[in-house]
């Protein structure tokens, strides 16, 4: 058993080499083993695991199994799972089994793939290290010490470290991507509203996407085809049809039309990532791709304009946890208002009062104006760049962090210094676009990340391009040492 | 742009939150630094532009249809609740 693909393991699964059973029991070994290093999971799931296991099995015998069914995941914590903690990495909700679960998850499900685990994160998702998390932080498998990214560094060192195939993830800002880069993983955001935000627990709306941390741009294919599609239940869900991602895996390059953002090559893009980037694009220029450099002159807007729109939607989506329905309450509240205040202070970590409180000024009398609706204007702005740029490109290429996995307390002292780590992937989120990062070299023994941005619901040229750069190299399957051992 | 100890306690009273004495300079310092940042937007051209309420454009809001959708899961949901008694939320007395 040294499969180490969803794909190869779908195919392992299929020819019997092994069963569900078989692969749930060793990546349940694995994630136990791994946790005093990493810290990657919050909640382990192991009986239902066993559960679902036994249930592929039968399904595999049975000739009913689908490509996804018997395989190990993990759900970042912020998806709600019926029956199973769901905590978002907060006090807030650390004592939340959630009622029902998300459409992500339900749709896993349906597909039988095996949940053995709930993925750390930073809280509410509000943070780029992990170190927000109420359950500690999560350490990167190349090397501990250091930071996996976030706000999904729980879900992208459970893959880096090869304890499942698939690890759901969310991006708001770049909390797919961004983790992605610096646990050398597949990160794929995809469009906005491709797939269904219910039963994701809510940071801001307007730019909250799940997605998928995986091996490979193939496996982000296969899984992003049970996840995507119609949900009447999220009032933003696209009714687009989804494409079969799979069947254009192949297609050659020639002729794509990659632009390189000239934005985000200059001041600020360490010297030792940009190298295996540019890299990158030439390795897709072998392939067939022609390059153009493109300039969206008011992206560099991107991470004030977040800044706004983030926070202010977080201070009204986080308005619900009030210690009356569910979630933390204080002890011995002297009245209702005190009940709501102490509540609040005591569930709340640091970083994620800072934003409710950015937001509550941002959107209150006398500056909703001059700073949310300027901030929604110039969010427009930066969208219609996209918009012209994808006139003249297929995909556009750009570093997906400006630096290397940082030290764990590095950057926790001021928080602009850590939002800044977001400087290259928060565009698209305030496009809605879909974007990817892909292991593309290492700087110091740590991986670097390349990221490409698609126009709305290119999702499929994307894993395209993707695909075909896996084909040719290998960064992509390098695996942190001590994990190399790839599960089954 | 510095806000005051002042203005901080008017924003933790606006997002309903209990902030500690020692907490209120440091988040002063650290909004006022954000707010700082954020005022780079005061720059950038927007004359004319309508400010950007979804992602992708010519998307509307979606309404349902106003039919009951699903059963009464009320005991299901309290289960989180702090406190319930006879399937209400127990909150302090509002009125004295």
């Amino acid at each position: 058993m040294t499969a180490r693909t969803l794909a190869q393991l779908s195919a392992g699964l299929a020819a019997r080499q092994y069963s569900a059973a078989e692969l749930t029991s060793e990546a349940l070994a694995r994630v136990r083993s791994s946790q005093p290093q990493l810290n990657a999971l919050i909640t382990v799931t192991a009986e239902s695991a066993k559960a679902e296991a036994a249930v592929a099995d039968e399904r595999l015998a049975a000739g009913k199994a689908g490509p996804l069914t018997g395989i190990p995941m993990i759900h970042k914590d912020i998806f709600c799972t019926a029956g199973v903690l769901t905590t978002c990495g907060s006090k807030m909700l650390s004592n939340f089994v959630s009622p029902y679960d998300a459409t992500v998850v339900a749709r896993l499900k349906q597909a039988g793939m095996v949940m053995v685990g709930k993925a750390n994160m930073d809280e509410f998702a509000m943070g780029s290290s992990n170190e927000t998390s109420y359950f500690g932080p999560v350490k990167n498998p190349w090397d501990p010490t250091r930071v996996p990214g976030g706000s999904s560094g729980g879900s992208a060192a459970a893959v880096a470290a090869r304890l499942a195939g698939l690890a759901t993830a969310t991006d708001t800002g770049g909390s797919i991507r961004q983790p992605a880069a610096l646990c050398g993983v597949t990160g794929f955001k995809p469009t906005y509203g491709r797939v269904s935000r219910y039963g994701m627990i809510a940071f801001a709306s307007s730019l909250d996407q799940a997605g998928v941390i995986t091996v490979t741009a193939e496996d982000a294919a296969l899984t992003l085809q049970a996840m995507a599609g119609f949900d009447p239940r999220d009032s933003t869900s696209v009714d687009v049809p989804v494409p079969d991602y799979r069947a254009t895996l192949d297609a050659p390059l020639a002729g794509m039309k990659i632009g390189i953002l000239k934005e985000f090559f200059g001041e600020g893009l360490s010297a030792e990532v940009e190298k295996p980037v540019r890299e990158a694009l030439a390795q897709l220029v072998k392939l067939g791709a022609v390059v153009k450099e493109v300039s969206l002159p008011s992206l560099p807007l991107s991470v004030p304009t977040y800044y706004v729109v983030a926070p202010a939607e977080c201070s009204s989506n986080l308005a619900r946890f009030d210690g009356v329905r569910f979630g933390h309450r204080c002890e011995n509240p002297k009245d209702l208002r005190d009940l709501y205040d102490r509540s609040r202070a005591e569930g709340f970590g640091a970083e994620v009062k800072r934003r409710i409180m950015t937001g509550a000024y941002v959107l209150s009398a006398g500056y909703y104006d001059a700073y949310y609706i300027k901030a929604q204007k110039v969010r427009a702005v930066i969208t219609d760049e996209f918009r012209r740029a994808f006139q003249e490109v297929d995909l556009l290429l750009a570093p997906t962090s400006p630096t290397v996995a940082f030290g764990i307390g590095d950057k926790t002292a001021d928080p602009i210094t850590m939002y800044l780590n977001d400087i290259y992937t928060i565009g698209a989120n305030l496009a809605g676009l879909p974007a990817l990062s892909m292991p593309c070299g290492f700087a110091g023994g740590l991986p670097v990340g390349v990221q490409l941005i698609g126009p709305h619901f290119g999702e499929a040229k994307l894993l395209n391009a993707a695909h075909r750069y896996q084909q040719a190299t290998d960064w992509h399957l390098k695996a942190p040492a001590g994990f190399a051992e790839a599960f089954a | 742009m510095s806000l005051t100890s002042k203005q901080i306690e008017t924003i933790a009273g606006l997002a309903r939150l209990a902030l500690k004495p020692d907490e209120i300079p440091v988040y002063a310092e650290s909004l006022s630094r954000i707010l700082g940042m954020v005022g780079q937007l005061e720059k950038a051209d927007t004359g004319g532009v309508e400010p950007m309420a979804h992602p992708l454009s010519g998307q509307v809001q979606r309404l349902r249809e106003d039919v009951v959708a699903s059963g009464n899961e009320r005991d299901l949901y309290q289960r989180n609740a702090p406190q319930v008694e006879a399937g209400l939320y127990l909150v302090p007395k509002v009125i004295e």
